[in-house]
C-alpha cells in the first residue's frame, strides 16, 4: 500500500506540475525515480515536522499541492498545531501521507503506533481523513486527492495487505463502499479492518448469521447517507477499527446516528483497541489478535452482541 | 560577559518623528476603543512595519492578491495592532475599522487572520509558525521563477520555539536569499526579560551559524531600517536576518520596557493622559 501510494505521487507529479513530494527523513531511495525525473519537486527536508507542515502551507498558498510523508505518529502528534493552524485554518490542499497507521509499527513500540490519529485528525475543521484498505484502493484514492479542496490525512497500512477492494466499486472521497449487503448485522470498517471483517463475515455466515460490510474508507466526511441506508432492518451495528475507542470510526458512526436519528438507534457494538498504549510488541496481526480484532474474535463478539440485542432493548455495547 | 549592543542603547534614546507618533495614536486608539490589546509588542514593532509598508514592500492596496507582490507575514501575531495601523493607513481597509478592534463583527481580531483582513498573508497568533510558511513562500517564488520577496517579522520571545530554528535550517539549506527574517528584539517577553525566561544571546551569532546573513540595527531608526531593508539580500545565496533592537512599549514612557504593558485591558484616565502627553491627542 505504501509503495503504491508513493508511486502514485510520482504519477501525479508527471501529470500535474503542482504536485510536490516532501519527506522528512524517509527510507533511503524513497521515490528515487521521482527524484531523478523531477528533482526540484522531490524535497527531503529533515526531521523537522513542525517546519515541514508550515513550509508546505506556504507552498500550497502559492498553488502547489504538497504530499507530505513520514511516519503517522510524527505527522500527527509532533506537529498538531501546525496541522491545525497552518493547514486546516487556512484550508490548504496539503496531503499528509502517514506511514504505518494503527499498529503497523508494532515491534517499535508505542512511540510509533498511531492509535489515536483518526480521532485527533478528524477533530480538526476542514480536515479530510481517509484510510484505504489495500494497495489497489490506495491507488484509486490517490488519484482523487489531486483536486480535493483542503487538507487530507491519509492513513496507510503496512503494505502487502490482501487485496479485497474491487475496481468496479471505484473510489470517491466521502463515499462509503457497501462490500456486502446487510443482514441481521452490519459491520462498518475502515482501513485494513475490512479484510478482518470479510473473514469474520464468512465465519458468521457459516453460523447462519448474515453480516453486511460497509467500508468507510473516508472517516471524515462520513458518508451519512450510505450509513443510514445500510442500517435499515439490521439488528446489530458493529464498528471495527484499529484505533482507541475515543474519537475514531465508532465514535463518528455513533455521533452520526445520534445526530440523524436521535432515537430508535440499532444495538451497537464498537470493536476497537483499548484506551491505553500498547506495551506489547510482536506484529500488527498479533496485537490485533490480542485485542479481539482478529476475525474469530470479531465473529464471536458479534454473535454475543447479537444474542444480547435479541433479549434486551437497543443499547450501546462496547469492548 | 555579553556586551550591550550600541543599537540597543540607541533604541532606548532615539526620538520618534511625527509619522511614528501618528501610527502610535492609531494603535492606542484601537486599544482605547476595544478596552484591550497587546500594547508593548505593537509599539516596539511600529517602525519595522512602517518602513516595510511605506518604503520596501512592492504592494498595491487596491490589488492585495497581486501574484507579484512582496509577501510579509507578522509571525508575532500579537503585534497585530501595529500591522493593522499600517494596513489601514495604506488603504487596505478603512481607518474606521481600527475602532472595531476585537469587536464581534470586526475584521480585526486580537491576532491577524488570513481571509478576514485585506493584506494579511497568513493567520498567526500561535508562535513559531511564520518563518516556516515564509520558507514555503520563498521556495515557491524560486520554483515559479517569480521575483517577489518574503519578509517575516518575528518576536524575540517567539524564537524560543524550536520550529523557528527548524525553519532557519530549511531556509539556509535552500539558500533562500529572497527571504528576510526581521526579529523584534525588545528583550522583554510576557513574563519578563528574555535573558531571564530563556536567554537568546549571542543572538546574531546564532542566526549567522544557522546560515543567515545578519544585520543588526536600531529597530526604531527609520533611516537605518530603510537602508538595510533596501539592500536585501545582504549576501547573495543566503537568507537575511535583521535583528532590530527595539524597546517594548517604545514611545509611551509608562509602557517602555514594562512587562505589565505586554497586554492591557481598559486604559485608566491617568494612562490616557500619559498617552496624550507622549504621542499627542488621539
Amino acid at each position: 500500500m505504501r509503495n503504491t501510494a508513493m508511486n502514485m505521487v510520482h504519477k501525479l507529479a508527471a501529470r500535474d506540475e503542482r504536485v510536490l513530494y516532501i519527506g522528512s527523513d524517509p527510507g533511503a531511495g524513497t521515490l528515487r525515480a521521482m527524484s531523478k525525473e523531477f528533482p526540484k519537486r522531490h524535497l527531503i527536508e529533515g526531521i523537522s515536522e513542525a517546519h515541514i507542515i508550515g513550509m508546505s502551507a506556504g507552498l500550497a498558498m502559492e498553488g502547489f499541492v504538497p504530499y507530505v510523508n513520514t511516519i503517522a505518529t510524527f505527522l500527527t502528534r509532533r506537529c498538531y498545531e501546525q496541522v491545525a493552524v497552518d493547514l486546516c485554518l487556512h484550508n490548504l490542499p496539503v496531503r499528509l501521507i502517514a506511514n504505518g497507521g494503527g499498529l503497523v509499527y508494532a515491534p517499535l513500540g508505542p512511540t510509533h503506533q498511531a492509535i489515536e490519529d483518526i480521532a485527533i485528525m478528524r477533530a480538526l475543521p476542514n480536515m479530510t481523513v481517509i484510510c484505504p484498505c489495500d494497495a489497489d484502493e490506495a491507488a484509486r484514492m490517490m488519484d482523487k486527492t489531486l483536486d480535493w479542496t483542503g487538507p487530507i490525512y491519509i492513513r496507510l497500512g503496512k503494505g502487502g495487505d490482501a487485496i479485497v477492494s474491487k475496481a468496479e466499486h471505484g473510489f470517491e472521497i466521502g463515499k462509503a463502499i457497501l462490500m456486502r449487503p446487510p443482514g441481521d448485522v452490519l459491520m462498518v470498517t475502515t482501513g485494513i479492518m475490512l479484510q478482518r471483517a470479510i473473514a469474520a463475515a464468512d465465519l458468521l455466515a457459516a453460523q447462519g448469521v448474515r453480516a453486511g460490510i460497509l467500508h468507510m474508507h473516508t472517516v471524515k466526511p462520513l458518508d451519512t447517507e450510505a450509513l443510514l441506508q445500510a442500517i435499515r432492518g439490521i439488528k446489530l451495528l458493529a464498528t471495527l477499527e484499529e484505533h482507541v475507542p475515543s474519537g475514531g470510526l465508532g465514535s463518528a458512526v455513533a455521533e452520526t446516528l445520534i445526530d440523524k436519528l436521535g432515537s430508535g438507534l440499532p444495538a451497537m457494538l464498537r470493536l476497537s483497541l483499548p484506551d491505553r498504549f500498547m506495551h506489547n510488541y510482536g506484529s500488527q496481526d498479533s496485537l490485533l489478535k490480542k485485542h479481539g480484532l482478529a476475525p474469530n474474535a470479531i465473529a464471536t463478539s458479534i454473535e454475543h452482541a447479537l444474542a444480547a440485542s435479541r433479549t434486551s432493548s437497543p443499547q450501546l455495547h462496547s469492548t | 560577559m555579553i556586551q550591550i549592543s550600541p543599537h540597543a542603547e540607541a533604541a532606548l534614546t532615539c526620538t520618534l518623528d511625527e509619522r511614528s507618533l501618528y501610527l502610535r495614536r492609531l494603535v492606542l486608539g484601537s486599544v482605547r476603543s476595544a478596552g484591550r490589546g497587546h500594547v508593548g509588542p505593537a509599539l516596539s514593532l511600529i517602525e519595522m512595519v512602517r518602513v516595510l509598508y511605506d518604503d520596501v514592500l512592492r504592494i498595491d492596496p487596491q490589488n492585495p492578491r497581486d501574484p507579484e507582490r512582496d509577501r510579509a507575514i507578522l509571525s508575532k501575531g500579537h503585534g497585530c495592532l501595529a500591522l493593522y495601523a499600517l494596513l489601514a493607513d495604506r488603504g487596505f481597509f478603512p481607518l474606521s475599522e481600527l475602532d472595531g478592534f476585537c469587536g464581534s463583527d470586526s475584521i480585526l481580531g486580537g491576532h491577524p487572520e488570513y481571509g478576514m483582513v485585506p493584506g494579511v498573508e497568513a493567520s498567526t497568533g500561535a508562535l513559531g509558525h511564520g518563518l516556516s510558511i515564509g520558507v514555503g513562500l520563498a521556495l515557491a517564488a524560486r520554483m515559479r521563477e517569480r521575483s517577489y520577496r518574503t519578509f517575516v517579522l518575528l518576536g524575540d520571545g517567539e524564537i524560543n520555539e524550536g520550529s523557528v530554528w527548524e525553519a532557519a535550517m530549511g531556509a539556509a539549506k535552500h539558500g533562500l536569499d529572497n527571504l528576510v527574517a526581521m526579529i523584534d528584539y525588545n528583550k522583554l517577553q510576557s513574563y519578563g526579560p528574555t535573558d531571564y525566561v530563556l536567554p537568546l544571546e549571542p543572538l546574531a551569532d546564532k542566526w549567522r551559524s544557522f546560515g543567515f546573513a545578519v544585520q543588526e540595527i536600531n529597530g526604531h531608526d527609520v533611516g537605518a531600517l530603510r537602508t538595510v531593508l533596501k539592500q536585501v539580500p545582504a549576501v547573495p545565496g543566503k537568507p537575511t536576518a535583521v535583528i532590530c533592537h527595539t524597546v517594548k512599549g517604545k514611545g509611551l514612557p509608562p509602557a517602555e520596557s514594562n512587562a505589565d504593558w505586554h497586554h492591557k485591558n481598559k486604559l485608566s484616565d491617568s494612562e490616557l493622559d500619559a498617552i496624550r502627553v507622549a504621542v499627542g491627542d488621539f
